[in-house]
């Protein structure tokens, strides 16, 4: 039981960062659906920077450092030259899934050291729930603080406030002063960092090896995870313990000898997203107040 | 002359524009403007669109950035090369579209326009002392969503008064507002001024800038016509003046032929829920109108009007009987179903619903006359049929309707607002229809072109025509309609004879909620 939960935690850690960072994406008025493509980037970095210098902590870095790279490609066109956005994060997406095959290319085969579980004196002391949240690793603690962390930023402080009023109303914002664009690209940035730390969480914790487009469309969920959370940090947290117990659902399955095909409950996290997806839509056209108004639009400067 | 310049020795001048020019590429937005503003002074900027108003204060608000001249603030020179540092400077702005942000609370809204750092709970407190001083009131914990437009622009209002502004910019402050909002609005602006702050007050209402302001500024195409008190001009020197001509008197006398008239449209308990958080529901709606007549229905702006003319065009429909057009229950039909039995429309949004604006003007004909076109020809040539046929009805609805065009056939997009509008009222009366349905057809058209408008429309009555006209306009409703109503939530007032309605009725009616 305890392993179990522990598992689904840990499945559950790389969408939970990228959608941290999507949704402080998506808050600012920037769809990136280039979540897949930057995480990518972020597990081949990771997983090349550990190979080189033997370190597992900076694959985390570099995993970070890589997302925010690969994401100022997709601010440059879509905030700068104002290209449309869904159509540039599929791009970003593909353009991401080659490249990082190409770096991956001579990792094949090698195995790399995990992030080393860190205890928490005390708290790991607790029968049961000490194992499974106090003896984790860094990234694991990272992400659960992150949802703390964005979730009061979000509401409390006057940037969080610029944010959502930037995503809400680009125009209202720039008009009493706010560089909207200057805003964007930093969200994207942060967008872009999440999704390479989640992506780099996918060499350092759960497969240690390369395997072209390891994610999996791990992406892909964390972009619907997004909106099924309403674009609230902690449904976001929710929403990720549920897809991650569906991903383990399967194996469990398969473990245990349902009498379902494999293939059937491989394709249960998607067919959750698109159901997921559609029963939010239709609450969406009745008007939910969550959604930045100005989500995907571009934002043109003169007027 | 010489009492003139005694009274400027003896005001102290706050800000002063000195030779201030704007242009956008070879479009000359400000042409040299000078401009004084003097303390504690309500000081009007007149004009119609385009003229220049807004870029002007744009550049006060440091939004933009003059080409050349200076702007000075207590005679020292200055450069305001953003909204923050206008703030610094004691300037204040309220947005003819409101820079707010529905999604978040009034005190959110407040405390990003803020340059000083406040919790929100000390914010909510100085809230509500400006806004008890002041006599505006206001929930800080609202969304702003869910206020009225007439809280909203107090919302915009509080947030400058909270930076103690030496000078207040306000764009069109009066469009959105019932009169009683209006009355209020006037009363906070002359204690403000009455406190020693100076209102730069843009508009293009004469009525409202005779009352309210003490000097008037006119522009007209970028340039200077006048500075004059308002004490000493009357309403229609100041037209001229903002029009450069002189302005045409409506031709109103209106033949009322009382002998035969005839039901030609009934609406019975027509209702429809709101589609979406943001839209209206319609609420047991009753029309009965006669040929011959104009129904005005005045309100404010999203109060349903929207969805009302949805709902009689056609867009949305409904159950059968709701609604009859010569005893002939239409409510299930198509818009082009209506088209067709002699209705026509012309919806609020000029661009993209009344037309598209990529398309050019034949086209745009083409698309609301399809199906008139060669109805009687084989099946095949329907198929192939073209825009070219509407080329002629086209350009007859150009020359009919005085529609000034760039060239001969040019795009929707590449007319001006009063022409383009020109042109969707000539098309929809180029079919001979018998039953036209407008909805706030002068919308920000300059006076030239709105009285060509109204004189469309009232000769199109006069030809035993039924005609609705939803508008914000208050005065175009008076001046027009035979009948008057008003729209407030989703509920349309019983209809009464224009005789039998005064205007302070009708104000009361709107605000009613």
């Amino acid at each position: 039981m305890e392993n179990l939960l522990i598992t689904i935690l840990l499945t559950s850690i790389p969408i939970l960062l990228a959608g941290t960072g999507e949704l402080i994406s998506e808050k600012s008025g920037i769809l990136n659906l280039g979540v897949e493509g930057m995480m990518l980037t972020g597990a081949v970095s990771a997983l090349g920077s550990v190979l080189i210098l033997g370190n597992p902590y900076a694959g985390i870095f570099f995993g970070a450092l890589a997302g925010i790279l690969i994401s100022f490609i997709f601010s440059f066109f879509t905030i700068s030259l104002m290209t449309n956005q869904v159509a540039t994060g599929l791009g970003l997406t593909i353009f991401a899934t080659g490249l990082t095959g190409l770096i991956g290319e001579p990792f094949v085969g090698k195995t790399i050291p995990s992030l080393p579980k860190i205890e928490i004196i005390f708290f790991s002391e607790i029968p049961f729930l000490g194992a499974i949240f106090f003896k984790q690793d860094i990234l694991f603690y990272i992400a659960i603080s992150m949802i703390v962390l964005v979730h009061f930023f979000l509401i409390k402080s006057r940037f969080g406030i610029v944010l959502r009023a930037v995503g809400d109303n680009h125009e209202s914002a720039h008009s009493i002063g706010y560089p909207v664009k200057k805003i964007r690209w930093i969200c994207t940035a942060f967008g872009g960092m999440c999704a390479g730390m989640g992506g780099a969480y996918i060499p350092l914790v759960l497969t240690p090896h390369w395997s072209e487009g390891m994610t999996a469309g791990k992406g892909w969920i964390a972009l619907a995870l997004v909106v099924f959370a309403s674009w609230l940090p902690f449904r976001l947290l929710l929403g990720a313990l549920i897809f991650g117990g569906i991903t383990i659902l399967q194996f469990v399955g398969q473990a245990r000898g349902w009498p379902f095909p494999s293939q059937f409950l491989n394709m249960l996290p998607y067919l959750v997203t698109i159901i997921a997806l559609s029963l939010i839509s239709i609450k969406t056209r009745a008007g939910n107040i969550y959604v930045p108004s100005c989500l995907g639009k571009s934002f043109f400067e003169n007027n | 002359m010489l009492l003139h310049i005694m009274v400027n020795l003896n005001s102290k001048i706050l800000l002063k524009a000195n030779n201030i020019t704007k242009k956008f590429g070879n479009f000359v937005a400000n042409n040299s403007i000078d401009l004084e503003i003097k303390k504690g002074e309500i000081h009007a900027l007149l004009g119609e669109n385009g003229a220049g108003k807004s870029t002007l204060v744009k550049m006060f608000y440091g939004l933009l950035l003059p080409d050349e001249g200076e702007i000075f603030l207590n005679e020292k020179a200055v450069s305001i090369t953003n909204p923050k540092l206008a703030r610094y400077f004691g300037i204040g702005m309220v947005f003819q579209h409101f820079s707010l942000f529905p999604a978040l609370t009034v005190t959110e809204n407040i405390l990003i326009s803020l340059d000083k750092n406040f919790s929100k709970k000390e914010l909510e407190n100085k809230i509500s002392d400006i806004s008890k001083k002041w006599g505006l009131s206001i929930k800080p914990s609202k969304k702003v969503n869910e206020l009225s437009v007439g809280e909203q622009q107090r919302v915009e209002i509080i947030r400058c008064l909270l930076q103690n502004p030496k000078i207040l910019i306000m764009d069109e402050p009066t469009s959105v507002l019932s009169p009683q909002e209006i009355k209020n609005l006037f009363k906070v602006l002359k204690n403000l001024s009455n406190s020693g702050c100076s209102i730069l007050y843009i508009s293009h209402k004469l009525n409202e800038i005779k009352e309210i302001a003490k000097t008037v500024t006119i522009l007209k195409t970028g340039q200077v016509i006048d500075t004059l008190d308002t004490k000493n001009v009357s309403t229609k020197i100041l037209a001229e003046k903002m029009v450069g001509k002189k302005v045409v008197k409506l031709k109103t006398k209106r033949s009322f032929t009382k002998t035969k008239q005839k039901v030609a449209l009934l609406v019975n308990n027509l209702s429809r829920t709101k589609k979406n958080l943001f839209g209206v529901s319609l609420n047991n709606i009753n029309i009965f109108l006669n040929y011959g007549e104009i129904l005005g229905i005045a309100g404010i702006a999203g109060n349903g009007q929207v969805e009302l003319m949805e709902a009689l065009s056609g867009e949305t429909t409904g159950i059968k009987e709701e609604i009859m057009f010569e005893g002939k229950p239409i409510g299930d039909c198509k818009i082009d179903f209506r088209r067709r039995l002699g209705m026509e429309f012309v919806p609020e949004e000029r661009n993209n619903h009344a037309t598209v604006s990529d398309f050019k003007l034949n086209e745009n004909t083409f698309l609301t006359f399809f199906g008139r076109y060669n109805i009687n020809e084989s099946f095949i040539k329907k198929m192939m049929t073209s825009a070219n046929y509407s080329y002629e009805d086209s350009i007859e609805i150009i020359k009919k309707n005085d529609v000034r065009c760039p060239h001969e056939n040019p795009m929707a997009k590449q007319l001006s607002g009063g022409n383009l509008q020109k042109f969707i009222i000539g098309r929809s009366f180029q079919s001979n229809p018998k039953l036209v349905i407008i909805s706030q057809p002068t919308w920000g058209v300059d006076i030239g072109a709105a009285t060509s408008i109204r004189q469309q429309i009232i000769n199109l009555s006069q030809n035993q025509k039924a005609i609705i006209l939803i508008s914000q306009d208050l005065d175009e409703i008076f001046e027009l309609s035979d009948k008057i109503s008003v729209i407030s939530n989703g509920h349309l007032s019983k209809i009464k004879n224009k005789q039998n309605i005064s205007p302070t009725e009708v104000g009361l009616l709107m605000g009613k909620n």
